[in-house]
Formats: structure tokens, sequence, C-alpha cells
């Protein structure tokens, strides 16, 4: 071993150490901003979720307009209590793409019956896979994609309806 | 006064650790024979930290809430175990615990250890003195486990309820034996570079301590593993959460420091590889604690920060690791390696499997602390999660797992037998297994199809060693080693099955309605209120039958009141060939309540996997003590 070599794991903890004390200098902001905001929506291809609603792929978001995606599903209680908030986003003209997380066509089917459907596409993500890429960890969440499908805004939990005006706005913005 | 009692013997123990420390560097230097005196001070040092930590258990399990620390984390209402595991369920009385660990270890060092030469041996004490040194400090001006409460809290402010398990009240100090037994290979090592005695004693020497450290790290994760799996509620087994890397990385190096060691011990090879092992299995262990302690990285297990502790422990852990290293990189010219090998013999074969587990070890380092680096230097925030750590660790384990079918096959210094002979029948089974992986499960990602083709195949193979003569006369360290290996078999197999076959279920359904997952028919009966000692908890009551008798299973929502938290307990019915695991979450406002269901073939098989792993190593240690006892008693 050469003695150059040998010095390799001292200058490895020097590393170590040093970043350690960076971190202790600066604590960790526990708001994670989204990594997503700016980028390109991640590419992916979704099968409908339900029979009688076509699912879509990521090429198709960008339609020249702005639209919401939002993340949902049936198990997901407090999608429940947000289901009346998108219906009012869509009655403002917002186009709203759904996609069902770890579901079943039956349970999405009974969940859009009882809290109605706002949405104009459904995709099934049955193994989260194109959640994890959106670097999302749970549901609901929603995403502002602008006409070119880049991700403008992240919104984390249901939208209370004293969110609308926020999203309405970034929607704005993204036009 | 009984914590008064413990302050003292804490004192006491801080100024023998000094003067342990001194002693061995005179004697070093040779201005002293300090050998029986060093001696005395580590096994009186040891016996103080034992009494120190036994009277915070007495404090604990009076619940004396004058001393502050019980009455922050215990209650007089907690079940008389939990009261007691409290004691060690906090910082302080961790860190004190991990002292007592290291002390007794010191003892144990300077009370058994008798074919060392005396001044390699004091060397070590004298390391072993400078650790237990610092981490005095740290508890005595950063960490007071005993400081008083003027005046006394009328009640206790409780327990974090997640942590009231009998599971975790036993994981964490099954954890620090383990980190703290490799304390003992550290100061060994650091000793064997000064007086540059790096030999086939000092192997002997290092290779129990090792090995129990290392049984103990095996139990702790595994406990620690099936913990999470029962208490977080989501099914899932290891999360590559910080804090799981953090026991995880200490496990890896120790993992490959037994095997070099015993190259060391047989062959007197491997020399500046196994001393560099044994710095960062202890390295490992002292970045671990400081994670978990110093809360800078997020994870489930939610610790206080506190930036002065923080700050503390990286001085101590900056100062031994860098002058341990810094040791190794002035000495490890000067060590002569043993007896040359060939590229086909069981040096080669250990030598893959070191490459292997330290390249593993650098991905879990390098994922664990690469959002902290990259925020460091670019100001980018973002977290690496299990695809990373799957991806480029699983393939790894495959490589290593069919290392592990051939390698205790081959022969010391040169293999001449055709060895792969041997493995027809294993091969053979292997080949089967795939081809039934591939018909039988065609949507399995082919790193679990590999891994129960792999698993099939090493389970035969791990057994071949036992095979040669009589197995119930082979050495118990042959045992050993053919139980830890099947172990392994076992644990791959019930992690690539858990992978492969699991059948997940997300649903809301009311009262009298019927789910199916997997082969199961699950009938949700209704939900009941439960009450405990200190919580209350809405109880689901299903009825889960797959053609034969019905499981009855009773997932629960608790809500604990003192400090208010919500916790899962899922219910989890284990048959012969899997588990079914339910959680109930909340209600909507027409009476379905959320349903998670999971049928999970063979998962069993990875804890189970894990214990085998832990029982050979009891057996390889019980056959290295018979075989030293023996050497000892012709001596």
């Amino acid at each position: 071993m050469s003695r150059s070599l040998r010095f390799l794991p001292v200058a490895v903890v020097l590393i170590l150490i040093a970043a350690f004390v960076w971190r202790l200098a600066n604590p960790p902001d526990s708001t994670v901003p989204s990594r997503m905001v700016g980028r390109a929506v991640p590419a992916f291809q979704l099968a409908d979720a339900v029979p009688t609603m076509p699912g879509f792929t990521s090429a198709e978001l960008a339609t020249g307009k702005p639209r919401l995606v939002n993340l949902f599903a049936s198990w997901c209680v407090p999608c429940i209590a947000e289901a009346p908030v998108l219906k009012d986003l869509k009655r403002r003209g917002v186009a709203i793409d759904g996609i069902a997380i770890r579901d079943r066509p039956d349970d999405v089917a009974m969940f859009l019956q009882k809290n109605g459907n706002p949405f104009q596409r459904i995709g099934s993500d049955p193994t989260s896979r194109v959640q994890i890429a959106l670097g999302t960890a749970g549901v609901p969440e929603s995403f502002v994609v602008d006409g070119r499908g880049v991700i403008r805004h992240q919104h984390i939990g249901p939208i209370a309806p004293g969110e609308v005006p926020t999203i309405l706005a970034e929607l704005e913005k993204a036009r | 006064m009984t914590a008064e009692a413990g302050l003292a013997a804490l004192w006491l123990a801080a100024a023998l650790s000094l003067l342990g420390l001194v002693l061995s560097v005179l004697h070093y230097r040779g201005t002293l024979d300090a050998d029986r005196s060093v001696r005395a001070v580590a096994i009186v040092h040891g016996a103080l930290c034992l009494f120190a930590f036994a009277m915070l258990l007495v404090v604990f399990a009076r619940t004396d809430l004058s001393v502050a620390l019980v009455a922050e984390n215990s209650h007089s209402a907690k079940p008389f175990i939990y009261k007691v595991a409290g004691a060690w369920g906090n910082h302080e009385g961790s860190m004190l615990l991990w002292v007592t660990v290291l002390g007794l270890s010191g003892a144990a060092l300077a009370a058994f250890s008798r074919q060392l030469t005396s001044r390699t041996l004091v060397a070590a004490l004298g390391a072993q003195a400078a650790l237990a040194l610092g981490f005095h400090g740290f508890l005595l001006f950063a960490s007071n486990p005993f400081a008083r409460l003027n005046p006394a809290a009328p009640e206790g402010r409780g327990l974090n309820p997640l942590l009231q398990d009998p599971g975790l009240a036993f994981h964490p100090p099954t954890l620090y034996l383990g980190y703290v037994g490799l304390s003992v290979a550290f100061s060994l090592a650091v000793g064997a570079m000064l007086t540059g005695q790096v030999d086939r004693i000092l192997a002997r020497a290092m290779r129990p301590w090792v090995l129990g450290a290392w049984i103990f790290l095996t139990l702790g994760i595994t406990a620690g593993s099936y913990w999470a799996y029962y208490e977080l509620g989501w099914g899932g087994w290891w999360f590559w959460d910080p804090v799981e890397n953090a026991s995880l990385m200490p496990w890896l190096a120790a993992t490959a420091l037994l095997h070099s060691v015993s190259v060391l011990a047989a062959r007197n090879g491997l020399k500046a590889w196994t001393m560099m092992l044994a710095v960062i299995a202890f390295s490992m262990s002292m970045v671990g604690t400081f994670l978990v302690r110093s809360g800078i990285l997020t994870s489930v297990h939610s610790f206080a920060v506190d930036p002065t502790r923080g700050a503390f422990l990286l001085l101590l852990l900056g100062i031994y690791v860098t002058a341990a290293f810094v040791l190794f990189a002035v000495r490890a010219g000067s060590l002569r390696e043993g007896a040359p090998f060939e590229i086909v013999s069981r040096e080669a074969g250990i030598v893959a499997n070191n490459l292997i587990l330290t390249v593993i070890l650098g991905i879990v380092f390098i994922g664990t602390l690469y959002p902290l680096m990259v925020e460091a230097v670019a100001g980018e925030k973002l977290s690496v999660g299990a695809p990373y750590f799957n991806a480029v660790a699983g393939p790894l384990a495959i490589i290593l797992g069919v290392l592990l079918t051939v390698g205790p096959l081959l022969s010391w210094r040169h293999e001449s037998r055709p060895v792969l002979r041997k493995l027809r029948i294993p091969v053979f089974i292997a080949a089967i297994a795939l081809a039934i992986a591939f018909f039988a499960l065609p949507q399995a990602s082919i790193l679990s199809k590999l891994g129960l083709a792999l698993a099939a195949g090493l389970l035969p193979a791990a057994l071949i060693p036992l095979l040669r003569r009589n197995p119930f006369r082979a050495p118990l360290a042959t045992w050993g080693m053919a139980i830890a290996h099947a172990g392994a078999a076992v644990a791959i197999a019930g992690m690539a099955a858990d992978s492969a076959m699991t059948i997940e279920r997300l649903t809301a359904a009311k009262p009298g309605e019927r789910v199916e997952v997997g082969p199961w028919l699950v009938e949700f009966v209704g939900v009941t209120p439960a009450a405990g000692p200190n919580w209350t908890a809405i109880e689901a009551e299903l009825r889960a039958t797959r053609g034969g008798g019905v499981h009855v299973m009773k997932p629960q929502t608790r809500f604990f009141t003192d400090p208010p938290t919500e916790t899962n307990e899922a219910a989890i019915d284990t048959v012969l060939c899997g588990q079914l695991y339910t959680v109930i979450g909340r209600p909507d406002e027409d009476g379905r309540w959320q349903l998670r269901l999971w049928w999970k073939p063979m998962v069993t098989l990875i804890w189970l996997g894990g214990a085998l792993i832990a029982l050979g190593g009891l057996f390889a240690f019980a056959g290295h003590a018979r075989r030293a006892w023996r050497r000892r008693a012709m001596a």
C-alpha cells in the first residue's frame, strides 16, 4: 500500500467531520421544498384507473394550458374532504387530471360515484412508481403543470377551501 | 441519596480512567512497570460504571420524581417493566449504558486476557481508558443522568409510547452491546499498531470480542427490523432510515472484520486490512451513536436535538477516529504480511467477501450522508430513498451470496481439488428454483427471482462443510459457520419472497363487508373501544379465512394520553407459510373505515434467518472458547 493511499481514510474522516460541523452550525430546516418545481414532469405512462375514463402519459400533460394534477386514492380519507374543493376548482374552469395511487378499478369507481368526479383523465399508479418519481410522500398532493409540461407548484396535503385562491393564482402564473 | 451515589461513582470512574490512561502511557514508554495496576484500575473502573448504572435503574424503578431525568421520561402509571426500560430509553440513560458497557468490556479484557504481551495489552487498555475518559466527560458535563429537580415534579411526563413495547425495551441495549463490544477490537488494534505486534495471538484475542459484538449487532438489527415491521404499520421490514443505516454500517464492517480476523488467526495474513477494519467498525459505531444522539439527520427515530451535545460527541468522534486512522497510516506500512496465497484459495475468497462487504458499506455510507454533503456544498436539499439502496446494494448482496456458496469449501493458501463438483446439487436446486420463479412469479423483479434461486442453492451448499466427516464430530466453529451461512440463505429467501409475493390491499370498508387479499377472505365485523393502563384505543375485529378455520384479528389505533400520541397497532396472524398483516385507520363520515391488509408469504424467514445467523455466531463463539480453554489447560 502506498503512503498516500494509507492517508486516504484520514482524509475521508476529516471531510466527514467538516460536514458534521457544518450541519451542527446550520441546523436542518424541516420544510422540504420540492425538487420538482421548475422541472419537467418525469416521463410516465399511466393506464386508465377506471374503464370509463382514459389514462394519460406525461407527454399529454403539455397541452399548451396549465393543468392541475391531483394524486388521490379511494382508501385515503383526507381525499374525501378534498373532493368538494376539486369540484369547485373544476367549476371555475380548471382542467384536473387524477392519479390513483395503489388503488383498484372498483374502488376508484365507487369513490368517484360517492364523492363526485372532477377529473378529465385518471391514470392508475398501482405500485407508487410515479408517486415516487414525483417526489411525494403521501396522498393527496397536487401539482400545477404549465402548458409545456413543467411543474410550477406543489401542494402537499388536501387543498382546503381557503387555499383555492392560492391554487388559482399559481395556475394563472403558469399561463 | 441513590442519585448522588451514582453521580459520585461516575466521577470516581472518570478519575480512574484518567489514571489508567496515564499509567498505560508510562508503561508503554518503559518508565514504569504498570501492568498489574493498569489491569486493576480497569477492573475497578468497570465495577464503578456498573454501580452507577444500577443506581439509575433504582431511581427509575422507584419513579423518583425528584430526579429530572425520571420526571421527564417516566410516569407512575407505567407498567413496571417499562419503568425500568425507561432508564435507557432516553439520551442520558442510554449514554450511561454506553459507558457502562465500555467499562465492563475494558474490565473483562483486563481480567481474562492471558496470551497478549504485556506491552500490547496495556496499550490496548490505555486506548480503552482514553475512550472512557472522553465519554465520562460527555456524561458529567453535557448529559448528567442524575441531575436533581427541586421541587420534585408532581407526576412524570411519560415515555414515547412507540417505545412502550417489549421488543424495543431490549433493542437499544442489544445494539449498544454490539457497538461498544467493537470498542475492544478498536483498542486492541490501536494497542497492537502502537507496539507493532500484529500477529496470530492478537487475532485470537480479538476474535471473541468481534464475534460477541457481531452476535449482539445481528440480534439488535433483527429485532429492530421486526419492531419497525409491526409497529410502524406499513408492512415494511427495512426503511433505509438513517438510524437503521447507522446500525447496519457497523454490522457490515464487523462481518468483514470477523472473516479477516480468522485469516489473521489461521494464516497470519491480511494484517493491515484487519487493523483497518477494526478501526472502521468502531468508528462506524461512534458515527452511528453521533447520528442518533445529535439528531442531525431526519429520521423516524426522533430524539431531542441539542447542539451542545452534538458538538461534544463530534469532538470525541473526531479525536478518536482521526487519531486511529493517522496511527494506521503511519504504521500500516511496517506490517509484514504472512504467508502468500493464490487466486483460488480460502484467503482469496475472504478477501473478495471483505471487498464486497466494504463496497456495500460504502454504498450505505454514501447514501446516508450524501444529502448532508450536497446541502453543505451546493445548498440543495434532496433525500436518498429505498430505490437507490435496493438497486445498488441488492445486486452486490446477490454476488456476495454466490461467493458464500463457494468460499467455505476452499482450502487455505492453494486449492487444487475440483471444488465446483461438490456444488452440483446446490446449483441444480438453484436452477430449478429459478425456473419455478420465472414460471410462477412473472411479475416479480429479476432481483427477487435471483434471490429466491440463490437462497435455494445456498441453503444446501452452506451445509456441505459439515458433510466431510461425521457431522457431530465436526468442530463447533464449523457448525457455527454452517448455521450462520444457512441463516443468510433463509433471510435472503424471506427478503426475496417478501418483495416478489406480497399482496397489498388498501381499502375503506363498512362493518359487515368482506375484503379479499390473496388467498384470504377478510370479514370486517366492526369496531369497539378498548383500554390499557395508559392508553385508549379503537379496536377492529376482523375474521380472516382461507378455506379452513377462522382467524380472528384485532388491529388497534391507540391513543396515549401522556404525551398525547396516536399509534397503529397492527394485528399480525402468523401461519406456516406467511403472515397476514392488518391495520385499521380512520373512519369517514359514512362509517367506512380505512383498512390496510397485506398477505406476506414467507416473510417470517427474514427474522428467522437473522436469528439463525446469530445462533451460528454463538456456536462459533463456544467453539473458539473451548479451544482456547484447552490450549490454556495444556500450557
